[in-house]
């Protein structure tokens, strides 16, 4: 029987750790991931799991010591947001290049400036191409459901990558929403024990780990990496199945919302999801044709699998919650606009900036986009294809 | 948002706990097995500045993640704020307002820009400085809230919260008592006011 709960996003997650009770955490503060290590330094205080708690001094300590954790043959995470994982570059390159299956709890929030505290996707999509998994959450139930799937992707032989398990900072970090929890027990057998084939601590068989490489091998290890990337896509959904077998609850690469016969659909990440389903909902109740593609997992990017899925579709607006500052479109824009290209898939897409700095997204933002959209389509318009929603009044364009 | 959700939009200034009050009002409501929400709004992270929390409470699973633009219910934790925000910004006319204020309902209506819908004045000062002996205004303003809402009755609301008061201050026992008391008195503050009220639940 599933546990009804209510809580935040970080309870959802720092609960999750819990009930996994890795080996050791590493951790440094910071806004609006904070109460992550604070919930988990008490539950340890409490004697309610037994991972090994390290406060050090920074961010480049905290993700420096989970790599030495994990390369020493223990299972290991940290969280952070903003700033931390910038803070966090180089070592995030060696988690994922030394192929350690860790994890990051991130709770995205901007990057400065002018500062600011609020959520968007900086921070995640800055550290896209640092070969990580990244996968987002709508809610605290995904942001939990997703924690818990996090080991058994990393940990599987065919991946060896580390996993960024992201969550919108404050929208859903400190949001309390309902929740359905899994028992302690459902969730360590469903996690498993960690038996690492190599580690630096395993008896009677010393290795190197991170060590120099020439010119001669270095291309093949990226080459391996980038292999192991794309086969995580598999096990990342052999482990939602299983997850489903065990919650009723599924997950895919992406989620489609009424897609099915949809003539304009929205691709949009995290938290925001939420509100433009239920736009959705509203616009369908007066017949129109719209629809939701919900991206989970950014990383490996399932470029493919969306474009097919757009196909049928006659426009779509993609939505960035990020700037990439190249004139041309945000992250997911572009890679997503890359996708059809490949496909030779020729639909009308218009890439939307969108909630920079915590800037509020409503159902009336959905509403309008579609309706441009729709107006684009019918008749017969060349719409704008990069442009920003939300901004006061002069700027908007 | 649909119908059925209740939207209720807390002003506070940073301190008074309107972001606790809106918190402990999810979790209760959670309790009579519906569907939640309680987040804040954060500005400058400052004591005194004006913050907002929300409240969506529905039969629904609630699937917005936005601010509250058109609520059915505000509540308003400090009184200096009617002159800085917009407090009945969006407020149906069908829905409500409470001000924690010593002054009565006619010495407020000039402040809240021709706002039709129903009034209340809670005296939280007053309340929280009798039962707790210092101001701490988020319990008699959760308990107004409570009250005008109807998200619950008060018998199950004053079981429901004497739970959550002895698990939130398990170190300070000693506040307890107060609080309850404060949450009782501000129903029966309201009782007369309250009258004949449908409450703001569809």
């Amino acid at each position: 029987m599933a546990i009804r709960d209510r809580m935040s996003g970080n309870e959802a997650v720092a609960y999750a750790i819990k009930q996994v009770n890795p080996d050791v955490m590493p951790a440094f503060p910071i806004t609006p991931s904070t109460e992550i290590p604070q919930l988990v330094s008490t539950y340890i205080a409490n004697g309610e799991c037994d991972t090994e708690f390290i406060p050090v001094e920074s961010e480049h300590s905290s993700m420096s010591a989970t790599l030495g954790a994990e390369a020493a043959g223990a299972r290991s995470l940290t969280a952070t947001s903003s700033c931390g994982l910038a803070l966090m570059w180089e070592e995030l390159l060696l988690a994922a290049s030394n192929r350690m299956p860790c994890v990051l709890a991130l709770v995205n929030r901007t990057l400065s400036g002018p500062i600011n505290i609020n959520c968007d996707h900086t921070d995640g999509m800055g550290a896209r191409d640092t070969g990580w998994i990244q996968i987002y959450a709508e809610n605290n139930q995904e942001a939990y459901d997703n924690f818990i799937q996090a080991y058994p992707i990393a940990e599987d032989e065919r991946v060896q990558l580390p996993v960024m398990i992201c969550q919108d900072g404050f929208i859903t970090s400190h949001a309390v929403e309902n929740i359905e929890l899994l028992e302690d027990d459902k969730v360590s057998s469903f996690v498993g024990t960690y038996n690492p084939e190599e580690y630096l601590l395993k008896p009677g068989e010393p290795m190197a780990m991170g060590p120099y490489s020439v010119s001669n091998y270095a291309m093949e290890a990226r080459k391996n990496q980038e292999l192991a990337l794309e086969a995580s896509k598999e096990v990342i959904i052999e482990v939602a199945k299983k997850y489903k077998e065990l919650t009723g609850r599924g997950f895919e690469l992406f989620e489609e919302y009424r897609t099915q016969d949809a003539d304009y659909v929205m691709v949009i990440i995290g938290s925001a999801a939420g509100t433009a389903k239920q736009a959705v909902d509203d616009m369908r109740a007066k017949g129109k044709k719209v629809g939701v593609i919900k991206l989970r997992v950014f990383r490996p990017f399932p470029a493919f699998e969306i474009a097919q899925a757009l196909k049928n579709c006659k426009a779509v607006a993609i939505m960035d919650r990020c700037e990439s500052y190249n004139g041309n479109g945000g992250p997911l824009g572009s890679e997503i606009m890359a996708g059809l290209y490949r496909e030779r898939i020729y639909i009308e897409a218009v890439n939307y900036i969108y909630g920079l700095a915590g800037r509020d997204f409503t159902v009336d933002h959905v509403y309008a986009i579609f309706d441009e959209l729709e107006d684009a389509v019918v008749n017969g318009k060349k719409p704008e294809q990069f442009k920003y929603i939300g901004l006061r009044d002069a700027m908007t364009r | 948002m649909s119908n059925q959700t209740l939207e209720i939009r807390w002003h506070g200034r940073g301190g008074q706990g309107a972001k606790t009050a809106a918190l402990l009002l999810a979790d209760v409501a959670w309790k009579t097995g519906a569907h939640v929400q309680g987040f804040p709004e954060y500005g400058p992270e400052r004591m005194g500045a004006p913050i907002t929390a929300y409240n969506r409470i529905s039969r629904d699973v609630i699937r917005v993640h936005s601010n509250i633009y058109t609520p059915d219910l505000v509540v308003v934790v400090d009184e200096t704020l009617l002159e800085s925000v917009d407090v009945t910004a969006g407020l149906s006319k069908n829905g409500a307002i409470i001000i924690n204020t010593a002054k009565s309902k006619e010495e407020i209506m000039p402040h809240l820009k021709g706002f039709e819908g129903a009034v209340y004045v809670v005296d939280a000062r007053k309340i929280s400085v009798e039962t707790l002996g210092k101001y701490f205004p988020n319990s008699p303003m959760l308990a107004a809230a409570v009250a005008v809402s109807r998200v619950m009755e008060k018998d199950e609301f004053i079981k429901e919260m004497r739970s959550s008061y002895e698990h939130k201050f398990a170190k300070k026992p000693e506040v307890i008592e107060g609080n309850m008391q404060a949450l009782i008195q501000t129903f029966d503050a309201l009782e007369d006011d309250l009258q004949g009220s449908k409450g703001l639940i569809a």
